[in-house]
């Protein structure tokens, strides 16, 4: 790739000293970045460092208090996303923004539809938008499908695909693979190529460091609203100096150590027998001992998340038993689960886990209530000296339990989710993802708490994407392909290619 | 929204659905620090700006009336005009703090009073004690109310609609119960009961007093409250939390049904008949009160001042509207006008607080 002493050469966007600030606080504080055509530049930094704000200057959103940003070597003021849009500029956000009951055609030409005299040219939209999806590699899209019946990857290509039935010269990629699992991020990365062949410039962002290695070419390291380091190699910069830049400080990707001997098992917390859920899963098997914690491995779409939401009650079962402490719980009931002393961090924190608007203590409490309450009256004055106290004991930043919960960092909202089920005093804990959307720096904390939480007796299943996570964290590992539990094994006896084998081909190649 | 940064703290929450976290944070900060400016989107806050509104249309009501208006029976006219009206608000809000709506509030009440005074309800009063006049208009209400939520909570069948079909067959049974007529009350010691004064207060107003104090424990100081505020706020949250959010929707409406209930006592007891046009367009009254209460439509966040204030203000603008002899035609399209500017002030208020431009 090229080198940083040629930034101005053929630069298709230019962002100087550009400012933002909300009231009390400078969001941006003089970011620069420069990206040119057919790169894929990553924008790197922790959450809450200025990224997402800054792409929102980017697509217009927000109006920056200072700064110049040059496009084609020409100063514009984008006032508009429909501005940004016309100069070229696409973006697609985390959580995709498309029409569920709409077909794919309609959702890529929504906003611009193709009409003659105010009636919509359906054959030309479907032909169009036939070959915008051969163009990205996916022609078993049919545009007449209606979105809501795509996988997520699948969501994402129409996404793509509305940027590019405008005339894009830059799209900006927020956390695409977060929905992803590994086999559709090789697909995404198949079409960034494609992309990026054609002189359309990327903005990626992520916060898969591998990721950025394999389809970056430059990097802009962002910290706390400033670019602290840009025009560094994707593929040689040192991950140790990256993460140093993006942190302030030098820490590792780490896990907290196993016990190292096979311990010796406490008993069988959760025993979960031949359960199944009719078209999704069947036959789990899944036994998991006081102080044990296991993985769930598998492609997104699997079934690694709905057997644990089925263990959980919040789907019913359709054949099987789970039992709890030699309880058994009945089929499709949360409220018996919980009572026998299970606990759930979903998936989707923020649509599953949290009531955002609501005080971090009264989002800590909401499954023990009974606890602190005397006849159906509830003890505030306890609730929150109870949550202050794991508030304290997790390090919640910032401090305090009565501000809202969306007031939160990701990792911070995650640590709120396991002190709901710590102060219940869980038996057995199903985490899914519990790291989604959690920068590096918060994770090894997460990956120490569940570790103490297992530690002090808690049965705990851990549900990923992320491979390395599942075999870093867990004591033993199953693989679960296509509805079914295909390995079992101790994590130590797994390496990452292995159980890429085993989620691809269903054995060990 | 490039003026969002002038606005208030509130404005600088912007996304929740990114992860522009530093800056939600940080707002959070500003927000402590500016502790004057943060009041104005805190329910207390909201609260005031009513008080204000309440100021304000009695004030109008004192310039265009005078003396008519600001004296002792005129005060206690109003207060037990809107007592019926406010008992039933104060279950609407939990209904709509719930994520519900409940459209059939009206008809529940025609039917409960036109229950609790047929001929042979009041016959069997006579024999045995005037309570059971009570006891079957509570119970007409609550059935009522059980049926409603489950409906919507185990029928699956939305909220909107199930309580627009009781809506219909509640207020069309009275119908047929009263043979639209009129039925009188004979039963004196019923009327006696709700004739008496507390310290001057009339009763009609000390239960209004009453259910509302309750609601406002029930709100905020029990389970039941807390869990009221999960489950409108984030349904499926609440469930994965283990609430058991069906029963708790079922008994939401039951509370209203109950709540009803109480209202036709009030109302037969104040026009000494019970009729199945009694409680006609309550819906609409309730929760136009609720709402500029402020009490989110879809869920989540409400406060029974809010909606005793909301109560409070409607019941003073009738009054001030019947004194300048406007027409009723004419109160309701200013109830129109009110109801479509509380929304649209309370959407502006979500989006600065919490949503993305």
């Amino acid at each position: 790739m090229t080198t940083q002493n040629t930034v101005h050469d053929g630069a298709l966007l230019q962002m100087s000293g550009i400012v933002k600030e909300f009231p009390g606080v400078r969001a941006l504080g003089g970011v620069d970045l420069d990206v040119r055509a057919g790169e894929v530049h990553c924008l790197l930094g922790q959450n809450g460092a200025g990224k997402s704000t800054l792409i929102k200057v980017l697509s217009a959103s927000y109006q920056p208090d200072d700064g110049t940003i040059e496009w084609e070597g020409e100063y514009v003021s984008l006032t508009t996303p429909v501005a940004a849009m016309k100069l070229g500029i696409s973006t697609i956000y985390q959580e995709l923004d498309l029409v569920p009951d709409l077909t794919v055609a309609e959702n890529i030409y929504l906003g611009h539809e193709l009409s003659k005299g105010g009636f919509t040219q359906r054959a030309a939209a479907a032909s169009n938008t036939r070959a915008i999806m051969e163009r990205l590699g996916h022609p078993e899209i049919a545009p007449s499908r209606t979105v809501g019946s795509l996988s997520p990857a699948g969501q994402q290509i129409v996404s793509m695909a509305r940027a590019l039935s405008h005339d894009t010269k830059l799209l900006i990629l927020d956390e695409p693979s977060a929905v992803l699992d590994q086999g559709e991020v090789h697909n995404l990365f198949r079409v960034i190529r494609g992309l990026t062949d054609e002189g359309v410039a990327i903005i990626y962002i992520s916060h898969r460091l591998e990721e950025i290695r394999e389809i970056g070419d430059r990097i802009t390291v962002l910290k706390d609203g400033r670019t602290v380091a840009t025009g560094l190699d994707a593929k040689v910069t040192p991950t140790k100096e990256l993460i140093q830049l993006m942190t302030g400080r030098s820490i590792e990707y780490v896990f907290p150590p196993r016990p190292d001997t096979p311990r010796d098992r406490g008993e069988a917390v959760l025993e979960v027998r031949d359960l199944a859920l009719a078209g999704v899963f069947s036959g789990v098997d899944l036994t998991v001992h006081a102080g044990e914690i296991v993985g769930l491995a598998g492609l997104v779409g699997a079934g690694r998340s709905e057997i644990i939401e089925t263990v959980y009650g919040a789907r019913k079962a359709t054949g099987g038993t789970v039992t709890v402490d030699g309880t058994k719980i009945s089929r499709g009931s949360v409220v018996a689960a919980v009572k026998a002393g299970v606990g759930l961090a979903p998936e989707e924190r923020k649509s599953q886990g949290l009531l955002l608007d609501q005080a971090v203590y009264r989002n800590i409490t909401i499954s023990s209530l009974s606890r602190f309450s005397r006849s159906g009256f509830l003890d505030s004055a306890d609730e929150r000296r109870r949550s202050d106290e794991l508030v304290t004991s997790l390090d919640v930043r910032p401090k305090g339990v009565s501000r809202a919960v969306r007031t939160l960092s990701g990792g911070n909202q995650q640590k709120v989710v396991l002190a709901r089920w710590l102060l219940r005093d869980c038996r057995v804990l199903l985490l899914d993802e519990p790291t989604r959307g959690v920068d590096v720096g918060a994770r090894s904390e997460i990956y120490n708490l569940i570790r103490r939480l297992a530690d002090s007796g808690v049965a705990v299943v851990v549900v990923s994407s992320e491979v390395e996570e599942v075999l870093g964290l867990a004591d033993r590992v199953l693989v679960v392909r296509e509805g079914a539990v295909v390995h079992d094994a101790p994590a130590t006896e797994l390496d990452e290619s292995k159980v890429l084998d085993l989620v691809m081909e269903g054995r060990v190649a | 929204m490039t003026d969002t940064a002038g606005v208030s703290p509130s404005a600088s929450q912007p996304e929740p659905t990114s992860d522009s976290k530093s800056v939600e944070e940080a707002a959070a900060r500003a927000g402590q620090q500016q502790g004057g400016l943060a009041l104005l989107r805190t329910s207390a806050g909201r609260n005031l700006g009513l008080v204000l509104a309440l100021v304000l249309v009695c004030i109008a009501g004192f310039v265009t009336s005078g003396s008519q208006f600001a004296n002792l029976d005129n005060a206690l006219t109003i207060l037990r005009l809107a007592s019926v009206i406010g008992v039933v608000s104060i279950g609407m809000t939990f209904v709509i703090i719930g994520g519900g709506i409940d459209l059939s509030v009206g008809a529940i009440v025609a039917l409960a009073s036109v229950w609790c005074t047929t001929l042979a309800t009041q016959r069997m009063a006579e024999d045995t004690h005037w309570t059971m006049m009570v006891f079957s208009a509570l119970a007409v209400g609550l059935g009522c109310g059980l049926v409603n939520g489950l409906l919507i909570s185990y029928g699956g069948v939305v909220p909107f609609i199930a309580t627009l079909a009781m809506l219909a067959a509640a207020r069309g049974y009275a119908e047929i119960l009263a043979q639209r007529r009129t039925q009188l009350v004979s039963v004196s010691e019923f009327l006696d009961f709700f004739r008496i004064d507390v310290l001057g207060v009339p009763m009609l107003v000390l239960i209004f007093v009453v259910v509302s104090a309750i609601g406002w424990v029930v709100l905020n100081r029990t389970t039941f409250g807390r869990r009221t505020l999960a489950v409108g706020g984030n349904p499926e949250a609440a469930r994965l939390a283990g609430i058991n959010i069906k029963r708790h929707t079922v008994m939401l409406y039951a509370l209203l049904g109950l709540c009803c209930g109480i209202a036709a006592l009030m109302i037969t007891a104040r026009t000494t008949t019970g009729a199945s046009t009694h409680g006609l367009l309550y819906e609409l009254d309730a929760i136009a009160a609720v709402v500029i209460g402020g009490t989110l439509l879809s869920g989540g966040r409400g406060t029974i001042v809010g909606t005793v204030l909301g109560v409070l203000i409607f019941g003073v603008l009738n009054n001030v509207f019947v004194q300048n002899d406007l027409s009723s035609s004419a109160q309701a399209v200013a109830k129109g006008v009110i109801i479509v500017a509380a929304v649209l002030l309370q959407q502006r208020f979500a989006r600065q607080s919490s949503s993305s431009p």
